[in-house]
């Protein structure tokens, strides 16, 4: 009875929700790198080929293709890091990254896992009395696993807000 | 001043010495901040509020400001450009909510006052009122109605609005040599829209130009740059003034950082050596246009910024909103001819640039900074005197701000202040 059509469902249930609490556990950890301000962490959770932007939504939704960062692979992705570390002046501030509304949409014919979620970036700067929302917008993602782990292969941030307060001065 | 009574002998506005010194109350102060409005971005200037690829064909629009002041720049179907105040006549409400589209006619959705695409006010609802009731005044005559409209021009591509109807050419209010620079980057080919940027700065809009207008930061402040060896003192450069001392023009050569020589490397901080990006293509230069400086950043007076930064490139439009605060609308491009390679490397390059790209969130950040040192000292002044050689006008050193200094001459008169 082991591969009844029953069991075969259930199977792939199981099989559907073990990997959307794998895709929930690494947006976790992908926000926990920005909010503790590890962009070498960061930088290692995508691929090679990785391509990360991020776009506003107005300009996603015209079709056009500026983003406020754009990367087409793994070591401009490092660059940035680099960068946002090393290079840049910026005033301290505390960044939390909430992710959440998760969903997965479905296979790429490479075996890359489609997926969004919804995301909010709060601000607290050391010199202002409040926390501000940052940004407000969308992850599309494409999941890939490499070996053991999973990387991202994509990710658009598609932020809603129309203006961005003063300068996004780390990745989202 | 004629909103507070009084501003020209109150000491409140005393200009301190000479130009080498600047008052806070340029900055911070709300009567200079109106009287701004009223006479430089409502007075004898040309306003950037598009480019034209952003309105194509005829029935587009867009909504863009002129100083604070929300307008509408639309095409018509005899294919010129108009440029109104997104107000009604009758109640004074703000008509056109989306951001850009396409209509025949623009209805403000309160009272259903209709406008054609030329800010002619062609509908009133219940004009003669109803059953012999009501309704406007016999005499009303709609055409004695329209909406507010500007006067327009565009030059190689880009739109200009002014609300002088009397105002001289735009080749004229330019000058030979910004002109010059400014057809460099718009040098004739048909411009491809690529999208936006958006961003809000806490700070005087003024210090944006100032920022371009001081060649000086760009070693100092941009580490990334100097940091990898890409822009430092010894590069090639210019700060070009026009006459009037408005407009500038920001201009460096790209160059080798083994050319650098030690003393210059001593007094910047940040340079290390040895150290390159793991994709250099970033700071790729393909160079496409008629001119021998590989960046140019043209401050156009009042509210337009021309980014030809390498090859990415923009216009960036100032838009105050109080002495405290402006918002950036950037307007990044390609070219038609552009292949995919291309727009590739634009939108890679744009990591420079914008609110997040590796100079522009500094330049945000650097100026808030100002503007927060500027707020709570009661008068204070702070200091434009490097390269005293030059009192006001065009500087061959980056190590300058003697293009400042020409920019508050011109302000100072058009103020009269």
């Amino acid at each position: 009875m082991l591969d009844s059509p029953n069991a075969m469902a259930n199977d792939r249930r199981i099989e559907a929700l073990l990997l959307h609490r794998e895709l929930e556990e690494f947006n976790n950890a992908y926000a926990a790198a920005l909010d503790e301000q590890r962009l070498n962490d960061w930088a290692e959770m995508f691929t090679d080929d990785a391509f990360y932007v991020v776009i506003s939504r107005e300009n996603a939704d015209r079709g056009m293709p500026v983003g406020l960062i754009y990367c087409e692979n793994k070591a401009m992705i490092l660059d940035r890091a680099f960068a946002h570390t090393k290079t840049a002046m910026f005033a301290p501030r505390y960044l939390r990254h909430i992710v959440g509304n998760l969903q997965m949409l479905g296979e790429e014919p490479n075996g890359d896992i489609r997926a969004r979620a919804n995301y909010v970036v709060v601000q607290v700067l050391f010199d202002r009395p409040d926390a501000k929302l940052h940004q407000v917008g969308v992850y599309y993602d494409k999941f890939r696993r490499s070996g053991d782990q999973l990387k991202l292969a994509e990710r658009r941030c598609v932020y809603d807000n129309l203006l961005v307060d003063n300068a996004l001065c780390l990745p989202v | 001043m004629t909103s507070n009574g009084g501003a020209e002998t109150s000491p409140r506005y005393a200009w301190p010495d000479d130009l080498t010194m600047i008052p806070d109350w340029v900055y911070t102060d709300q009567a200079v901040y109106e009287r701004e409005v009223e006479r430089i971005f409502h007075g004898r200037t040309w306003n950037c509020v598009a480019l034209e690829a952003e309105i194509p064909n005829a029935g587009d629009f867009i909504r863009s400001h002129v100083g604070p002041t929300p307008v509408v720049v639309a095409r018509a179907k005899d294919d010129s450009i108009n440029v109104f105040e997104n107000r009604c006549v009758h109640r004074a409400s703000e008509f056109c909510r989306e951001l850009s589209g396409t209509a025949n006619e623009f209805v403000c959705p309160y009272h259903q006052w209709t406008y054609d695409l030329k800010g002619n006010l062609i509908g009133v609802p219940f004009r003669r009122g109803v059953g012999g009731k009501g309704g406007m005044p016999a005499d009303f005559k709609p055409l004695e109605h329209s909406l507010r409209r500007l006067k327009v021009t565009s030059h190689r591509g880009v739109v200009f609005a002014s609300y002088a109807d009397d105002i001289e050419s735009f080749a004229d209010y330019l000058g030979p040599d910004v002109l010059r620079e400014f057809e460099a980057t718009f040098d004739g080919r048909k411009l491809k829209v690529l999208g936006h940027y958006r961003h809000s700065l806490p700070g005087n809009w003024k210090l944006y130009h100032e920022n371009l207008k001081d060649p000086y930061h760009a070693t100092l402040l941009h580490t990334f740059l100097v940091t990898f060896g890409l822009l430092v003192v010894g590069n090639r450069s210019l700060m070009l003034t026009d006459a009037s001392g408005r407009h500038g023009v920001m201009a460096s050569a790209k160059s080798d950082a083994k050319a650098i020589s030690g003393d210059a490397k001593k007094e910047m901080r940040s340079f290390k050596e040895g150290l390159t990006l793991r994709d250099s293509r970033l700071m790729d230069f393909v160079d496409e246009f008629d001119s021998p400086w590989s960046v140019t950043m043209a401050t156009i007076w009042p509210n337009l910024i021309v980014q030809r930064e390498m090859n990415t490139l923009g216009i960036r439009q100032i838009v105050p909103t109080g002495p405290h605060e402006f918002i950036m609308k950037w307007t990044m491009f390609g070219f038609e001819g552009d292949d995919e390679a291309m727009t590739r490397h634009r939108l890679r390059q744009g990591n420079l640039m914008g609110p997040a790209g590796y100079l522009g969130l500094e330049d945000n950040e650097a100026i808030k900074f100002v503007q927060d040192g500027m707020q709570h000292v009661p008068s204070g002044t702070h200091l434009v005197k490097l390269d005293p050689q030059t009192p006001a006008g065009t500087a061959d050193t980056l190590i300058s701000e003697a293009a400042i200094r020409a920019m508050y001459k011109h302000w100072r008169h058009a103020m009269d202040l």
